[in-house]
């Protein structure tokens, strides 16, 4: 069995262990399955040593016959960009089972197994219906996750991420439909060599006639993008998102925040850009200004938001909104100077990683804060926390500022990159994107001061600091804050060579 | 033979259980299963045995015995993959519908006679290539579902199985009709369809074709539920008791769906060109009102009886696309619903109703499935999921296919296709959360909370719901099982001359 398959398959295996222990033993399970992510993460850790960086381009390649009919093959691989992702998967999920202090279910635990399985399947698929095969499994998961959160509420809005995102992931399919039945392939690295070619759209015409001035292209390039951008999300497709985020128990919401709205991003990396790299650089205008809606109305809503939660959800919309902008930016000119195309993709695959690490600490400090305040998290409820629990405040301070975009630590090269490459490219976009940075500046020191600033009232006068073991679990992703905000360039030499980009 | 001894060794259970003495009547359901075990046996090592090499024929395992000289009529039984495959689920259906069983007490002997008559009848139909032994095998399916709803249904069971009979019996009485006027106008003085097809293209002249085909197609595509003539199959499905909506949901359906490409499209191919495109509108209603109605439902069962109709009209979508993948999209789809559909009825039906005495959506959700039976709760997940249409089950694959085949000859039906898809995710989503994960609602006690702690799901339940969950994931992962002899089947000359276009591959 290939490594890949192996690593996909690890967590898997947990999931059915855990399901055959019988519920009463919860440390059992626990332990179990924090067991089979740990294995995950070391073969992880593996992968990425053993991937060969000056080589670059897809590496541990493995393919299959599968339905030979439809021109489906069993076919994975992994580039820079998959193994950083799955490096992310690996670290995120057994951090967010320890967050959760014990006080996950058995089910959650399997469906956090599931999960894990289904994210390094989409990460390492090279063929299209093999990649939405793990792209929708993970729904399943995910939709029993947020429903534990408990009341109607919970149901409501995992009912809500449930049929948004099916329904973004079958017009997806029905456009790669037509992209199949014009190029007769589904798989993505042929694919990418026609779209490099700038083959696919005269193909689409071909096999569908034009339906007038390219109607079936832009249909087809449509569908594709509804799926990603509501799995992101964008604006305005974003409208499932603060439910699922604030009604799903927060070490789950870490999973949401951290590792599934990466797979938008991802297929926008994978899926749109090599697929479409004209069609993008002509709609670039509009596309960069959906970005900058998202990461302006994003901030603006986080500002508003009194449920920390929610607004942490709406934070993590605008974050992502910059992986966007530089995607869109990086397609918009194609013949721009090297140094800035460069500049733009290294600083949204360092976002995608450090979002992930950084949005996923904060909610796991939320989850903390929720245990202490026995579920209360609005802005209004708390004040001058600082005092009472030093640690707490000083760390999730770390993970705030990061997510703020402090130098020195992850978040500010990832924007910072990103900002750079965009300037050059596209200046007035970058320019506007700066009303979004201002604004974030703003409601994160808000959080701060609202939270951890201020007099201590007297009914959290007993408020506990973090305990060894919470102070254990944020340890390792904190000092990842810093690592990655000093030395960037471990990740960076990852994806350096990663392939199918135009 | 091999094919002959599947209807045989149900037909030999029938006598068996028949003449059990009184006393010894607790054995009837240990004899259905081994009848139904034996069954499935035969019917896996024919489609295991089915040479699929370039060169083999496309039909085998041929018996042809001289019946009715006089009138053309033979015992002519052979098998193409497409008749494998529905033989093997008629398989599994029997063996699940028996362990579904195990609790029924009343009139044991009786009522797994009529089962297996229908089991036998339903292996007849899809082996039959002679016209008359067809319609015969189809007849003796009839019968035994009238008695099986009346005197073990639930829910208005008298009125849901004369609605059911009186649907089968019109459907029939049209097929019978086209029947008799294809052996008189074809002059061959033959009932045998391979001879028949043979002629059609030359001897049924266009205006013959242009009305005994849709009498045909539509005496058939009654029994699959065909929109505006599928109102029996919700009702009849919840009348009757849980192994017989399997049977109805799992094969009988298929056995409309399958007739209709055997015997009508093959028969009239410019009869077919004239209608194709009405049947495709049809099977797109169908799919897309099928999915609005359930997502009204209070009743769960009426959710799956509906959710029948949908999925049947994928299958009758795929069947007039006329490619290769289209149509064998369809086939898959016949098996797969088999499956899905038999599981949901087996969750909804026994597992649940038999314990909680209702159906009420509401209801159910007040009483905490997911925790009083987590078994059930899990393995109508795992159908919901199946049913919806998410990829690694049966489901995917076979929807997948019928939409890619669809894309060239009807473009626009994608669209209500499409929003009928999304609006299946939300019935099935809305039922599985509203009957098993509804949240404790805050306020006075429910009633219908309290309720005597239910008997643990048994052994033969769980055994019967691995069976089919097992089958929809292998064939969802490996569709490749099924596809391949499907695809074998199409060289056929009564396949080919229907395919107006072959797949690129």
């Amino acid at each position: 069995m290939n490594a890949l398959t192996f690593l996909t398959l690890t967590p898997l295996l947990g999931a059915a262990l855990v399901a055959a222990v019988p519920s009463r033993h919860t440390g059992y399970i626990r332990a179990l399955g924090f067991g089979f992510m740990l294995s995950a993460l070391f073969s992880a850790l593996v992968l990425a040593f053993s991937y060969n960086r000056a080589l670059g381009g897809i590496q541990f390649a493995e393919r299959h016959e599968w339905i030979h009919e439809l021109g489906v093959q069993y076919f994975l691989g992994v580039d820079g960009l998959s193994v950083m992702l799955i490096l992310l998967t690996a670290i995120i999920t057994p951090f967010a089972l320890l967050a959760s202090g014990g006080t996950l279910t058995k089910l959650n635990v399997v469906m956090m197994l599931l999960l894990e399985t289904a994210l390094i399947g989409t990460f390492t698929a090279l063929n299209f219906i093999h990649w939405f095969l793990f792209y929708e499994l993970s729904l399943v998961p995910a939709f029993f996750m947020i429903r534990s959160g408990g009341g109607k509420p919970a149901a409501v809005a995992a009912f809500r991420f449930f049929v948004y995102t099916l329904l973004g992931g079958l017009a997806m399919l029905v456009a790669f439909l037509a992209i199949q039945l014009a190029t007769g392939t589904f798989d993505l690295v042929k694919l990418a060599a026609f779209g490099h070619a700038g083959a696919i759209d005269a193909l689409l015409v071909a096999r569908f006639g034009s339906l007038g001035s390219g109607g079936i292209c832009l249909l087809v390039f449509a569908g594709i993008f509804l799926g990603l951008a509501v799995k992101v999300p964008v604006v305005p497709f974003h409208t499932w998102l603060p439910d699922a985020y604030a009604e799903a128990p927060s070490p789950v919401s870490m999973l949401l925040t951290g590792l599934m709205s990466k797979m938008g991003v991802y297929g926008f990396l994978r899926l749109l850009l090599p697929l479409f790299p004209v069609r993008m650089q002509e709609l670039a205008t509009p596309l960069l200004w959906l970005a900058l809606i998202t990461i302006v109305f994003s901030a603006v809503a986080a500002l508003a938001q009194t449920d920390i939660k929610r607004l942490l959800a709406y934070s993590s919309v605008n974050h992502l909104g910059y992986c966007l902008l530089g995607i869109f930016a990086f397609a918009a000119v194609p013949h721009g100077l090297p140094n800035d195309r460069a500049a733009a993709m290294d600083g949204v695959m360092l976002q995608i990683f450090n979002h992930g690490l950084t949005a996923s600490a904060l909610f796991c400090f939320v989850a903390f804060l929720e245990r202490r305040s026995g579920g209360l998290r609005g802005l209004a409820d708390f004040g001058g926390l600082r005092t009472a629990a030093p640690v707490f405040a000083g760390l999730m301070g770390i993970a705030i500022f990061s997510s703020l975009g402090l130098p020195g630590l992850n978040g500010f090269v990832g924007e910072f990159l990103i900002f750079k490459g965009t300037f050059g490219l596209v200046w007035w976009a970058a320019a506007v994107a700066v009303i979004g940075l201002f604004v974030t500046a703003v409601f994160l020191l808000n959080l701060i001061q609202k939270v951890f600033t201020g007099p201590l009232s007297a009914r959290w006068a007993k408020f506990p600091d973090l305990s060894a073991g919470e102070i254990l679990t944020v340890a390792p992703v904190i000092a990842l804050l810093f690592v990655l905000g000093i030395f960037p360039q471990v990740l960076i030499a990852l994806f350096n060579k990663t392939v199918f980009l135009p | 033979m091999i094919l002959n001894a599947t209807f045989l060794s149900a037909f030999l259970g029938v006598v068996l259980v028949l003449i059990l003495p009184r006393r010894a009547e607790h054995f009837a359901r240990w004899i259905a299963l081994l009848a139904a075990l034996a069954g499935l046996a035969f019917a896996l090592k024919a489609f295991v045995g089915y040479d699929q090499s370039a060169g083999a024929p496309h039909f085998q395992y041929v018996t042809r015995i001289p019946w009715i000289d006089a009138l053309g009529i033979s015992f002519f039984t052979q098998a193409d993959g497409i008749s494998l495959i529905l033989l093997v689920l008629t398989g599994i259906i029997a063996i699940a519908g028996v362990l579904f069983s195990w609790n029924v007490t009343r009139r044991p002997r009786a009522f797994f006679a009529f089962f297996l008559t229908i089991i036998g009848g339903v292996y007849g139909v899809f082996q039959s290539f002679d016209l008359f032994l067809l319609f015969v095998f189809y007849e003796i399916v009839i019968v035994p579902k009238y008695f099986l709803i009346a005197a073990w249904g639930s829910t208005n069971r008298e009125y849901g199985a004369m609605k059911l009979t009186i649907f089968s019996v019109a459907g029939s009485a049209l097929v019978l009709l086209a029947t008799v006027a294809t052996y008189a106008v074809s002059g061959v003085h033959s009932f045998d369809l391979l001879v028949l097809a043979d002629h059609a293209r030359v001897v049924f002249p266009p205006a013959f074709q242009i009305w005994a085909f849709p009498a045909m197609f539509l005496g058939f595509a009654v029994l699959a539920g065909i929109w505006p003539f599928h109102t029996w199959a919700p009702t009849g499905h919840v009348a009757a008791p849980t192994a017989v909506s399997m049977l109805l949901a799992g094969v009988v359906m298929k056995l409309g769906s399958y007739s209709a490409l055997r015997v009508a499209m093959t028969l009239f191919p410019q009869g077919l060109e004239q209608w194709r495109t009405v049947i495709a509108v049809l099977a797109t209603i169908g799919i897309l009102y099928g999915a609005l109605v359930a997502l009204a439902q209070r009743d769960l069962k009426f959710v799956v009886g509906y959710s029948s109709v949908n999925h049947m009209g994928f299958v009758l979508l795929g069947l007039v696309t006329l490619n290769t993948i289209g149509l064998s999209g369809a086939v898959l789809q016949m098996f797969s619903h088999g499956i899905i559909g038999g599981l949901l009825f087996a969750v909804v039906g026994r597992m649940i109703y038999d314990r909680t005495h209702t159906r009420e959506i509401s209801a159910l959700g007040a009483m905490g499935l997911s925790k009083a039976l987590p078994f059930a709760a899990f393995t109508f997940t795992v159908a919901s999921v199946a049913s919806m249409g998410l990829p690694g089950f049966s489901g995917f694959i076979a929807e997948f296919t019928i939409l890619s085949g669809s894309w060239k000859p009807f473009p626009l039906l994608l669209i209500p296709t499409g929003i009928g898809v999304v609006v299946t995710v939300a019935f099935t989503l809305r039922a599985l959360q509203r009957s098993f994960f509804a949240p404790k609602e805050d306020g006075p006690p429910n009633p219908a909370a309290h309720h005597p702690p239910f008997d643990p799901i048994t052994l033969a339940e769980k055994l019967g719901a691995c069976l089919l969950m097992a089958t929809t994931l292998g064939v969802g992962l490996y569709p490749k099982i099924l596809l391949d002899p499907i695809m074998h089947s199409f060289g056929s000359p009564l396949m080919h001359q229907l395919i107006r276009e072959v797949a690129s591959k």
